[in-house]
């Protein structure tokens, strides 16, 4: 799994990092997200698809 | 070729709930739901929005670039009548990007989840101090008064750098901005006062700066990035929407648990804290307090559904019915705490989607995961007929919560 995150359209809800802390955070003066692990283990799947799911920017996108 | 509504036709936006189910949307919502994603409806003015009553269609519009919060377009369709005197929007909740995009920036800071969970202890302290106070008080009590408005409005004055000891006077005049019935003239001015309030904070963290959130803004003021109207309006919106909405959300929860006795029981006998993080994504859901639907006006033609809303058409999309959306939520009237509910529009979908989110959920993991182990009998004090909900609020919820133990 690989995951693009899209930093310009990111509004910084934070949902991504709630989902999946292992793989997102956010930059402390504004929240815009951060990637810290483009290609996560296989056990944090499903939890980075929820990620993508919630995302209300549609500023994540999970290439499989 | 325009079709045209005969508003005389349509049914009533908001119309009332079954007056035996206060935790369930209108009747009238479950109805056209039923019928199809989008209908028209009748508004406050005598105009006929859309009313997006479908999870998918609610999703694809709320993050449409095509589809505008820009309350000084016309065809807007507001929930109640103009606050301020030129119309304009009390700040970026009702803009569009850039603007939108730019304030909101400015205030996000705070709001991220790592810094939202430095404060968990701290709010913890205070969830604990309240229950203490209310042991030792008189019993029966008003929840409303004795916890669920102190713990948000306590967390959001330290973080904004407003003063605890005006408690009284914000939280009266937000009451009043939140009413839809209210009269437009005192809504005005319960607005204006809320300003003026704001203005006079900013202007005394503008000479004695803290470590809090309108002292950010002040400095922005000085250095030229945000005007002082802009700054204190901010400030209102912050304040208002950071205590009403999570004090809604502990009452009105703690009333729809007493209710359901089961699921109270999951909570009283838990400390699991993904347990108690997934009862209040169900509570978000099921509840879902801000009943007035997100507002919002198409830009361009949008064809969705089999439908074509026009350019300048009014679309309200009502997130208390998307979140009843049984393609969405199996089962979707049943409050079950452990369902997997973490996709709910509860906080919008969007651009849009709640700033406060984050603080939101600590705030109610802390209170729900609190209360109800610390007062295992806890129990109404009066019954649910009795109860005054707030039928006439933007939020949902109840002004007074009898309970005893
Ligand atoms: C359980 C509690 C809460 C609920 C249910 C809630 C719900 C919402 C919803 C539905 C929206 C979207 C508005 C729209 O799309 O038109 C929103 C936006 C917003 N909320 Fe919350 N909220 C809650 C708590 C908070 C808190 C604690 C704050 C803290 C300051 C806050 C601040 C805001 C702000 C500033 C916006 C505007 C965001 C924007 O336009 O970009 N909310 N909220
Ligand atoms: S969920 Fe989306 S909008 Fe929210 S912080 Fe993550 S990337 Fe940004």
């Amino acid at each position: 799994m690989k995951i693009v995150i899209d930093q310009d359209r990111c509004i910084a809800s934070g949902q991504c990092v709630t989902a999946v802390g292992e793989v997102f955070d956010q930059r402390d003066e504004d929240g815009v997200v951060v990637l810290l692990d483009p290609t996560p283990p296989a056990e944090l799947a499903s939890a980075v698809r929820q990620a993508a799911a919630v995302c209300p920017a549609l500023a994540i996108r999970v290439e499989e | 070729m325009t079709e045209t509504v005969n508003p005389a036709e349509v049914p009533q936006f908001p119309s009332a709930r079954a007056a035996r189910c206060p935790f369930d949307p209108p009747p009238v919502l479950h109805a056209l739901q039923e019928q199809g994603p989008l209908a028209k409806v009748r508004v406050w003015d005598g105009t006929t929005p859309w009313l997006v009553t479908r999870y998918e269609e609610q999703r694809a519009l709320l993050a449409d670039p095509r589809v505008s919060a820009d309350v000084t377009r016309p065809g807007y369709p507001r929930s109640a009548p103009v606050l301020s005197k030129d119309g304009s929007a009390i700040s970026f909740i009702l803009m569009d990007d850039p603007e939108h995009a730019r304030l909101r920036r400015m205030v996000q800071a705070p709001f991220t989840v790592r810094r939202v969970e430095t404060l968990r202890p701290a709010v913890q302290k205070i969830v604990d101090g309240l229950i203490d106070d209310m042991l030792a008080g008189p019993n029966p009590v008003d929840l409303v008064e004795a916890f669920a408005l102190p713990v948000p409005s306590l967390v959001i004055c330290e973080l904004l750098g407003v003063p605890y000891a005006d408690h009284e006077f914000f939280q009266d005049n937000s009451k009043i901005l939140i009413r839809r019935d209210a009269d437009p003239e005192e809504r005005a001015a319960a607005f204006a006062r809320l300003v003026e309030y704001l203005d006079d904070l900013v202007g005394r963290k503008l000479d004695h700066p803290g470590e809090d959130l309108l002292s950010r803004l002040a400095e922005r003021i000085k250095a030229g990035e945000l005007t002082r109207q802009e700054a204190a309006r901010m400030g209102v919106l912050l304040l208002v929407a950071g205590h009403e909405t999570t004090a809604n959300m502990i009452a009105l929860g703690t009333l729809a648990l007493l209710e359901h006795p089961d699921q109270l029981d999951l909570l009283r006998r838990t400390d699991d804290p993904k347990l108690i993080a997934g009862a209040v994504e169900e509570l978000l859901r099921y509840l879902n307090i801000t009943h007035s639907g997100r507002r919002r006006v198409a830009l361009e033609d949008i064809e969705i559904a089999g439908q074509v809303i026009r350019a300048g058409d009014g679309l309200i999309l009502a997130n208390d019915i998307g979140n009843r959306d049984p393609e969405a939520f199996p089962d979707p009237d049943r409050l079950d705490l452990r369902r997997d509910a973490r996709r709910h529009v509860a906080f919008g979908f969007g651009v849009h989607q709640c700033l406060g989110q984050p603080l939101a959920r600590m705030e109610l993991q802390v209170a729900y995961g609190t209360l109800y182990r610390r007062v295992p009998t806890l129990r109404l004090a009066t019954e649910l007929e009795r109860i005054p909900f707030k039928h006439d609020g933007q939020v949902y919820g109840v002004y007074e919560l009898p309970v005893a133990w």
